[in-house]
């Protein structure tokens, strides 16, 4: 196995900084925006957001937490059931922008859920989406409005965010199978 | 339904993710289930409250997935429990009814079941005068069973939703005092919370006239935590959990109880007697209630009630179950 740094903790804090003045300049500002982690490490990185944003633009942002374990299409029909993880969707979302945060975009079968499981919560006027790294290999036709950095992969490879509040330390790694 | 956020005495039922996964195909009762296992159907059945508190309590999990509800007792709320847990979770729900089905011409229970998983049963939720039916279907189907109550014997998703609503209310149940109070005897309500409440660290005190709460039915070895008491004052004394059992009137006729007047005399739950209990004490009922016999109603109603909190609870709790248990693999 190699591995590749491909982002390093300073890269990750002007990754979500930039992101940051991005959501506040296409949104004009954080009225009306809520952004929404989804877990695991989504939800740092919505709290990283949320912290620059509030200090751009002097008014906290509100976060929420989603598991959408509940409306993976993956779940197989046999085998243990994952571990449910705690939703927290502290305000109305009906109205709002809501940009939804993760770590790595993939096949977008993540993001699908999370849309559903979003819907379930109210009717938000937009819904933006901000990711750390897009890796390509999109199944469904969704795409990133924020990407921290692009990076090309091949399927067998492995893409690994570890952020400090979850793992300790703060980098995205590229994992390569030895050939 | 009730707002997704937590009230301060109302406390989140684990928010730390505990270690054992539930891996077991059947919920028959709950003395074979580990602390462990316990903890992480009420850690579940939190994430499944939140759902429940949504502007759209649905999801499409167990989509395509059937559960048959098999009553040959009468339910109200056990049964409307499950269909609606099966409902928020996306999977279809057929109620069988003992009369009017098949069962009314004599078809055996064994043949009645089999009949039912031709037709697709995912799971079959059995209750079931019969105690130990359920142990005897689970033999003869590859679905899930889960005992919605047999007999005298066990009632495990009611003592789950008992256990669930004492942790959300008091945070804990380690340490505990709960007081079971009534028809000890013929009460599988009793015998599943015992099970429970003693395996998470409660102290349980059983509490009845002699002739529906026998002293032998108590084994030490068994159940080193529970106490009998036949004086209600002495039981209720620094509880925490009142816990009044529906009194038959049956059992008069049987010839267990001198009279009701008595019962209510000695055993009835009223308010003067729930100031011997801890200042911050709670009372709960399993349903259906007989206000004036086990309960007064100023206590059924009172402040201290969480009787409607156990009733919404209960689908929470089925819903973990279902999720939990629909992964399950058969063998062969």
């Amino acid at each position: 196995m190699a591995e590749v740094i491909l982002l390093n903790r300073s890269d990750i804090r002007r990754a979500l900084t930039r992101i940051a003045h991005e959501v506040a300049e296409r949104n004009r500002g954080t009225a009306d925006l809520v952004l929404v982690g989804m877990r695991t490490r989504g939800v740092p990185l919505a709290r990283r957001l949320a912290r620059i944003l509030s200090e751009l633009e002097g008014q906290p942002v509100p976060v929420g937490e989603l598991d959408i374990t509940l409306y993976r299409d993956d779940l197989p029909m046999r085998g243990l059931r994952p571990t449910l993880q705690q939703t927290d969707i502290p305000v109305d979302i009906t109205g709002k922008v809501v940009v939804l945060v993760d770590d790595v975009l993939y096949t977008g079968r993540t993001v699908r859920a999370a849309l559903d499981a979003l819907m379930d919560f109210g009717r938000p006027r937009r819904v933006q989406l901000a990711v750390l790294i897009d890796r390509g290999h999109r199944e469904l036709p969704i795409r990133a409005d924020y990407v921290g950095k692009n990076v090309p992969t091949s399927r067998r490879e492995e893409v690994q965010v570890r952020l400090e509040e979850v793992d300790g330390t703060d980098e995205v790694l590229l994992i390569k199978p030895e050939a | 339904m009730e707002p997704n956020t937590l009230s301060p005495e109302r406390q989140d039922v684990g928010s730390l993710v505990p270690g054992a996964p539930v891996r077991r195909r059947h919920v028959l009762d709950l003395d074979d289930f580990t602390a462990e296992e316990v903890d992480y159907v009420l850690y579940t059945a939190a994430r499944m409250k939140e759902i429940l508190g949504r502007p759209i309590p649905r999801v499409a999990t167990l989509r395509g997935r059937t559960v048959v509800n098999c009553f040959y007792e009468e339910s109200t709320r056990t049964r409307v429990s499950f269909e609606l847990a099966a409902k928020a979770l996306g999977a279809d729900v057929v109620n069988l009814a003992a009369a009017g089905s098949s069962v009314a011409k004599g078809e055996s229970l064994i043949d009645t079941v089999l009949t039912l998983q031709a037709l697709g049963a995912d799971f079959v939720v059995i209750r079931h005068p019969q105690s130990g039916a359920p142990y005897l279907v689970a033999q003869h189907v590859r679905a899930s069973v889960i005992n919605a109550g047999d007999g005298w014997h066990a009632h495990p998703t009611q003592a789950l939703l008992d256990l669930f609503t004492i942790k959300e209310h008091f945070g804990r149940i380690a340490g505990l005092k709960v007081v079971i109070v009534g028809d000890i005897l013929h009460s599988r309500v009793a015998r599943s919370n015992v099970w429970g409440l003693t395996k998470l660290g409660a102290e349980v005190v059983l509490c009845g006239p002699p002739t529906l709460l026998p002293r032998t039915m108590v084994s030490a070895e068994l159940w080193p935590a529970v106490t009998v008491e036949y004086d209600l004052d002495r039981a209720l004394t620094g509880a925490h959990v009142v816990m009044p059992l529906r009194l038959q009137r049956e059992r008069q006729q049987a010839g267990l109880l001198p009279s009701l007047r008595e019962y209510i005399r000695l055993y009835q739950v009223n308010s003067k007697r729930l100031e011997l209990a801890r200042p911050e004490a709670v009372v709960m009922h399993p349903g259906p209630m007989n206000e004036g016999v086990e309960i007064a109603s100023e206590v059924a109603h009172g402040p201290r009630s969480l009787v409607t909190r156990q009733v919404a609870n209960g689908v929470a709790v089925r819903m973990a179950l279902l999720y939990l248990l629909s992964g399950a693999v058969v063998e062969g």
